[in-house]
């Protein structure tokens, strides 16, 4: 939106200044007309938002299906009834979340940074971390939350985990930690080789050099990425209630057992979307394309 | 005659079937500037990479104060410290100031305190008339300051030699002279420094010797006002009278 500034006016002598000192009626001319133009286009963008939305509601609204669909999804004494067990089985999806989180930031860093190494003595690593991408990448995470989760109990190995909120994230973090190393190692290749060049003449070591000069530009540059794989796990904690936790999703399942009613489930979809919707707002803005909502 | 501080004996460089080096022969002595001139592609850039050890080369010797670098078994990250380059592209890091890339390998590579080498780094930046500019990022200072500071950063180290990888023809025209006026300012401390170049006039005048390089080989070294004003080789007849065409000279 342009906002002109209030310009003094000199009476007579307006347009036979030099063009800086004053606006020259052309010019106000023309930006009047932009700022028509403007007023015009964010109009039909919203009678257009109107319509759209409007009819849609108006459709679902007239279904034959909507009274109970409404009564089902949308009951708001369940609702008021269930939302403060679900958000308490809420915090135990963050706190998850944020542990995973940090988890899969390191470890994804120490696989990429290991993929990236040169030394043969690494060769080994290296090959574990191409593996170890290629397996944890490769299978569906509900998979992996099976697997570890009745898996490993089943050995009875003593000093393993057995409590499925560890396993479970585990699990995740097997899963995360893959696709995170590989946003890094993305990162890490997308340096100019230049870089690595200079920094060696200075005399800095390949440590250095990848500490100081790679991965500063590197980490820069996948934040976007990173934030994007956020809001992924950020839902796929759901997935651990497949071993029982009391997390949100397994709560609202358990009540909707009990009343036979959905909106349980409504109250849980509505607390991801309380952290997956600034999560991904904060993606946007750090990467989006202008002219998108931000 | 003042000892080498720089010799190449029979250097050789292919990079798979290219054969881009067939055996260089170079001595630069101390105080001494050598200008290298050769066409584009001819090996000016590979050949300070591999006196810099950025490349290996596949056979003959570099020798550094007398001293076999290209041996495998001397450590490459020591001999860059005793050497520095400017490369053609600047290379500057982006994510850091005109100061921090001056001051990034005082401090991790020579082991200077911040303060330290803040004060030095301050003082050449100056010197090469970039006061008040230290706390720019490379993307807010046009060419000819971006290669000023890449020219600070490689001499913060006091190198014994500096290898200089045609550094102003990234440049617009109009920048080209602040970026010469910082090599001849080093030039007349008595740097050691070989100076790939296009820019003849400057080699004539900072060189004490040119070397012309051609498919490989110094096919023609001496005097400036030798091989430049009187070049016995065709080779090197041909390389200036094409530069004179094209309004190089
Ligand atoms: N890393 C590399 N890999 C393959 N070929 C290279 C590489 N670096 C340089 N060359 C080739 O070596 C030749 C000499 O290049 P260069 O040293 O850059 O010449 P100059 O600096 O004189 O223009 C060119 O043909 C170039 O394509
Ligand atoms: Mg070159």
């Amino acid at each position: 939106m342009v906002r002109l500034r209030a310009v003094p006016r000199r009476g007579q002598n307006r347009g036979r200044l030099s063009a800086a000192a004053v606006i020259s009626d052309r010019r106000l001319e023309r930006e009047a007309a932009k700022r028509r133009q403007e007023r015009r286009s964010q109009g039909i963008a919203a009678a257009s938002t109107i319509i759209v939305l409007g009819g849609l509601a108006a459709w679902i609204l007239s279904s034959p299906g909507w009274p109970e669909v409404r009564e089902l999804f949308f009951n708001w004494e369940v609702f008021k009834e269930a939302f403060p067990e679900v958000l308490d089985g809420f915090w135990l999806d963050v706190k998850l979340f944020v542990l995973v989180e940090i988890a899969v930031l390191i470890l994804g860093l120490a696989i990429a940074l290991i993929r990236t190494s040169r030394g043969a003595a690494l060769f080994p690593l290296r090959l574990l971390a191409a593996v170890w991408v290629d397996l944890f990448r490769g299978i569906p995470t509900i998979l992996l939350v099976y697997l570890v989760g009745f898996g490993v109990p089943a050995l009875r190995l003593s000093g393993l985990p057995t409590d499925p909120v560890v396993l479970g994230g585990i699990a995740l973090g097997l899963s995360y930690s893959a696709y995170v190393a590989e946003v890094y190692r993305a990162g890490i290749r997308s340096v100019h080789r230049g870089q690595r060049d200079a920094a060696l003449a200075v005399g800095l070591t390949e440590t250095q050099t990848m500490r100081h000069v790679i991965l500063p530009q590197a980490i820069r540059r996948v934040v976007p990425p990173l934030l994007n794989d956020f809001v992924a796990l950020q839902k796929d904690v759901a997935l651990v209630s497949i071993l029982g936790p009391l997390e949100a999703f397994r709560l609202a399942q358990i009540f909707q057992g009990e009343t036979f009613n959905y909106t349980p489930l409504i109250a849980a979809a509505l607390l991801y979307l309380a952290v997956t919707v600034p999560l991904a707002r904060l993606v946007d803005r750090m990467g989006g394309a202008p002219g998108e909502v931000r | 005659m003042a000892a080498p501080v720089l010799e190449l004996r029979g250097v050789t460089k292919a990079f798979g079937e290219r054969q881009v080096l067939r055996g260089i022969d170079l001595t630069v002595t101390e105080h001494e500037a050598i200008a290298l001139i050769g066409a584009s592609g001819s090996g000016k850039s590979t050949l300070l990479r591999c006196i810099d050890l950025l490349e290996e080369i596949d056979d003959g010797d570099v020798l550094l104060d007398g001293e076999v670098i290209t041996d495998p078994s001397v450590d490459p990250v020591a001999v860059r410290r005793r050497l520095g380059l400017v490369f053609q592209a600047y290379n500057l890091f982006p994510h850091l100031t005109a100061l921090q890339n001056v001051v990034l390998g005082e401090m991790r590579a020579h082991g200077v305190s911040r303060a330290e080498a803040e004060e030095s780094g301050r003082a050449l930046l100056a010197r090469f008339g970039l006061a008040g500019r230290e706390d720019d990022r490379p993307d807010n200072l046009s060419g000819g300051q971006q290669q000023r500071v890449a020219i600070a950063r490689a001499f913060s180290g006091r190198p014994r030699a500096l290898l200089l990888d045609e550094v102003t023809s990234a440049l617009d025209p109009e920048l080209v002279g602040e970026v010469l006026a910082a090599v001849r300012d080093l030039k007349g401390e008595g740097l050691t420094m070989v100076i790939a170049t296009h820019e003849m006039s400057f080699a004539r005048e900072v060189a004490d010797e040119v070397a012309f390089l051609h498919e490989g080989r110094i096919v023609e070294a001496g005097p400036p006002a030798k091989v430049l004003g009187e070049p016995e080789r065709p080779e090197t007849r041909r390389f200036l009278s094409r530069l004179l065409e094209a309004g190089r000279i």
